[in-house]
C-alpha cells in the first residue's frame, strides 16, 4: 500500500507559504508548463544576468506537490549559474527515478522530500512539472 | 453486524474476492467500475473451461455450446432490459463503443448539413467526442442544454433546447459527475413530438435501478458490463429495431455477414450486422451472471441500500464547512455519486491522503470537462457507492476528510 508521507511539514508548508509564488515584472525567461490532465499550470519567471539566475518565481495553480516542487526549486536555483541549475534538475529526474547518490541528494536539499513520490507513478508528473519547465527554459 | 433487509452485508461482501482479500479497502470508486462477485468469475472460467469454441460459426457440438451460451446471455439481457427481442441487444465492448456506434452509423445515416445534434453539458465524454465527430463529418451542429447551478435539467429545459433542425438528442440518464437522473422517459416523449430520436447514455443508471427500455421508450441505450459486477470488455447497446435494421454496419470483417462478393457483401440479420468479429462470448456470460447476480438481490435492496448510504455520507460531508459538493444539495439527487472541492485542497491531493487511508477515490475532471467548466471548478474529488459498500466505509471518509485541511497545514 502506498503512504502518504510526502505530505510532510516541509512539503505543505512550501504549499501553502511559498517564498516565490508572486509575479516578476523584470523577468527575462518566462515559460508556462501544464499537465493536462490533471490541471497542474505554472508560469515559471526567471530573471537570468550573465548566465546567472538572479531572481526567480512561478505562478498558477496545482495539486500541493506540484507548487511546493516549484517553490523549493526555486529555492535551489535562485543564485546559482544555468549549468547548476540544469545539473540539479538532472540529479531531481534522476532521483525520481531511482538512481540517484547519497551525495547527489544532498545538494538537492528540502526538495529531497519528494524522494518516495517515485511510489506513486500518477504524482510524478506533478513533482516535475517546474524542473522540466525550467530545463526547457533554460536547456 | 450492519443488517439490510433480509441481508447480511458481511455475507454479501464474502462474495467478492477482492473485497475479502482487502478488508482494510473502503472502495469507493464504483462509477469507475465495480468489483466482481466469485459467481461472475465462475461463470466466465467455466465458460472457457467447458463451452469454449467460436460463436455463431462452428458445425460442431461445442461451437453450438458456445453459441448456446452467448445467446443465453443476450436473452438475460433483453429480459433484464425489457427489450421487446433480443434483436434489439448489440454486444459491445462497452458503453463507448456503443455510443461510438449510434452516431457514426445512425448519425451518418441521419445527419445532413445544418441538422442540429443535441447533447447535455452533463455528458461523459464518450457521449460528447462521437458526436462532435459526427457533426464534423454530417456538417451537422452540436448544440448544447446546461443544467442549472444545482446540476438540474428539468424537462422544460430541455424541451426548450430543442428545435425544429434538432435531429438526434444525446443524453445520460444519471451523471457519472453529479449523480443528476434525468428524466429520460419525458425526455424521449419530447423528442418524439418532433420526431427526434434519444440516445440514452445508461453507464450510470443501468447499474443501480431498473431500466425499462420500453417504459422510457428511448431510441437507444448504452451500457458497460464492467460498472455492474461483469467483466471489463463488454458493453451492450440497446436499439430499437426499426432503427438497427434501416443503419449501416459499423465495423465490418468477420461473422456480420450473409455473403460476401468481391465487391459487395449482404450483412446478416440483426444483431450480427453489428459484432463484426469473434464476439467476447466470455464477457458476454460474465455479464448474465452479473444480472442473475443483481436479480437475486433485487434492485428494491439495491436501490434502498445505495440511498440510504448515499444520504449517509450527504449529511456527513455536509457537516464540514470546507466541504463543497457538486450538483444537488439532497441526498435523494445523487444515486451514490458525490463528487465535491475542498477548499485549500487539490482533489488529487486527497486522493492521495485518503489512499493513504485505504479508501479509494477518483480525482480528476471524471471524463466530463465540459460541466466542470460550467460549473466553474477545474476538478473534483468523486466518492461513488455501490450496495457493498458499508456505513463504516463512510464514516471512515467522512472523518479522513473532517482532518484533511489540518493534514495540509492549515489551522483547522
Amino acid at each position: 500500500m502506498p503512504s502518504n508521507t510526502f505530505y510532510n511539514e516541509i512539503l505543505t508548508d512550501h504549499n501553502l507559504h511559498p517564498a516565490h509564488k508572486h509575479d516578476l515584472p523584470d523577468a527575462n525567461l518566462v515559460l508556462e508548463g501544464v499537465n493536462p490532465s490533471c490541471g497542474d499550470d505554472i508560469w515559471l519567471k526567471l530573471k537570468v544576468e550573465n548566465d546567472q539566475i538572479v531572481d526567480g518565481a512561478f505562478v498558477g495553480d496545482g495539486c500541493a506537490i506540484s507548487q511546493a516542487s516549484a517553490d523549493m526549486m526555486l529555492d535551489l536555483i535562485i543564485g546559482k549559474s544555468k549549468d547548476e541549475a540544469l545539473k540539479l534538475a538532472d540529479i531531481f529526474l534522476r532521483m525520481i527515478k531511482g538512481t540517484v547518490s547519497d551525495e547527489e541528494l544532498d545538494t538537492l536539499e528540502e526538495a529531497s522530500v519528494l524522494k518516495d513520490i517515485a511510489h506513486m507513478p500518477a504524482r510524478v508528473k506533478c513533482a516535475v512539472l517546474g524542473w522540466h519547465t525550467m530545463e526547457e527554459l533554460l536547456g | 453486524m450492519e443488517k439490510t433487509g433480509t441481508y447480511n452485508i458481511e455475507e454479501i461482501r464474502a462474495d467478492f474476492p477482492l473485497l475479502k482479500a482487502n478488508p482494510e479497502l473502503a472502495y469507493l470508486d464504483n462509477s469507475a467500475t465495480s468489483q466482481r462477485p466469485e459467481c461472475v468469475l465462475r461463470a466466465v472460467t467455466e465458460f472457457y473451461e467447458k463451452r469454449n469454441a467460436n460463436p455463431l460459426r462452428g458445425l460442431y457440438d461445442l461451437a453450438q455450446d458456445a453459441t448456446e451460451a452467448y445467446e443465453a446471455a443476450r436473452e438475460t439481457v433483453r429480459d433484464f432490459l425489457n427489450a421487446k427481442s433480443t434483436e434489439e441487444i448489440v454486444f459491445t465492448r462497452n458503453a463507448t463503443e456503443a455510443l461510438n456506434l449510434i452516431a457514426y452509423s445512425y448519425g451518418g445515416m441521419v445527419l445532413q448539413p445544418g441538422d442540429e445534434i443535441l447533447v447535455s453539458i452533463m455528458e461523459h465524454h464518450s457521449n460528447l467526442l462521437p458526436w462532435q465527430q459526427a457533426a464534423r463529418r454530417t456538417g451537422a451542429v452540436l448544440k448544447y442544454v446546461e443544467c442549472d447551478k444545482n446540476g438540474r435539467l428539468t424537462e422544460e429545459m430541455f424541451r426548450a433546447a430543442l428545435t425544429e433542425h434538432t435531429k438526434i438528442a444525446a443524453v445520460t440518464q444519471v451523471s457519472n459527475v453529479l449523480g443528476w437522473k434525468n428524466d429520460i422517459s419525458a425526455f424521449a416523449r419530447a423528442c418524439h413530438e418532433r420526431g427526434i430520436a434519444l440516445v440514452a447514455d445508461g453507464a450510470q443508471s443501468v447499474p443501480h435501478m431498473p431500466v425499462d427500455v420500453q417504459a422510457l421508450d428511448v431510441d437507444f441505450l448504452a451500457f458497460s458490463g464492467h460498472k455492474m459486477l461483469a467483466p471489463m470488455g463488454i458493453g451492450v447497446l440497446y436499439g430499437k429495431k426499426e432503427h438497427l435494421e434501416a443503419m449501416p454496419p459499423f465495423l465490418t470483417g468477420g461473422e456480420m455477414i450473409d455473403s460476401v462478393s468481391r465487391y459487395d457483401a449482404v450483412y446478416a440479420e440483426l444483431p450480427h450486422k453489428f459484432e463484426a468479429g469473434t464476439v467476447n462470448a466470455g464477457g458476454a456470460v460474465g455479464l448474465a451472471a452479473a444480472i442473475d447476480y443483481m436479480q437475486r438481490l433485487g434492485f428494491d435492496f439495491i436501490e434502498e441500500r445505495e440511498s440510504a448510504l448515499t444520504r449517509l455520507a450527504m449529511e456527513e460531508l455536509q457537516k464540514l464547512p470546507f466541504v463543497h459538493i457538486l450538483g444537488s444539495d439532497q441526498a435523494t439527487e445523487h444515486h451514490g455519486i458525490l463528487s465535491f472541492t475542498i477548499d485549500g485542497v487539490h482533489p488529487h491531493d486527497v486522493a492521495a491522503i485518503l489512499d493513504a487511508e485505504h479508501i479509494a477515490v477518483r480525482a480528476g475532471h471524471h471524463c466530463a470537462q465540459p460541466l466542470h467548466q460550467h460549473l466553474g471548478v477545474m476538478s473534483s474529488t468523486r466518492a461513488s457507492i455501490a450496495f457493498y459498500n458499508t456505513e463504516e466505509e463512510v464514516r471512515r471518509l467522512a472523518a479522513c476528510l473532517a482532518g484533511i485541511r489540518r493534514k495540509m497545514g492549515y489551522a483547522e
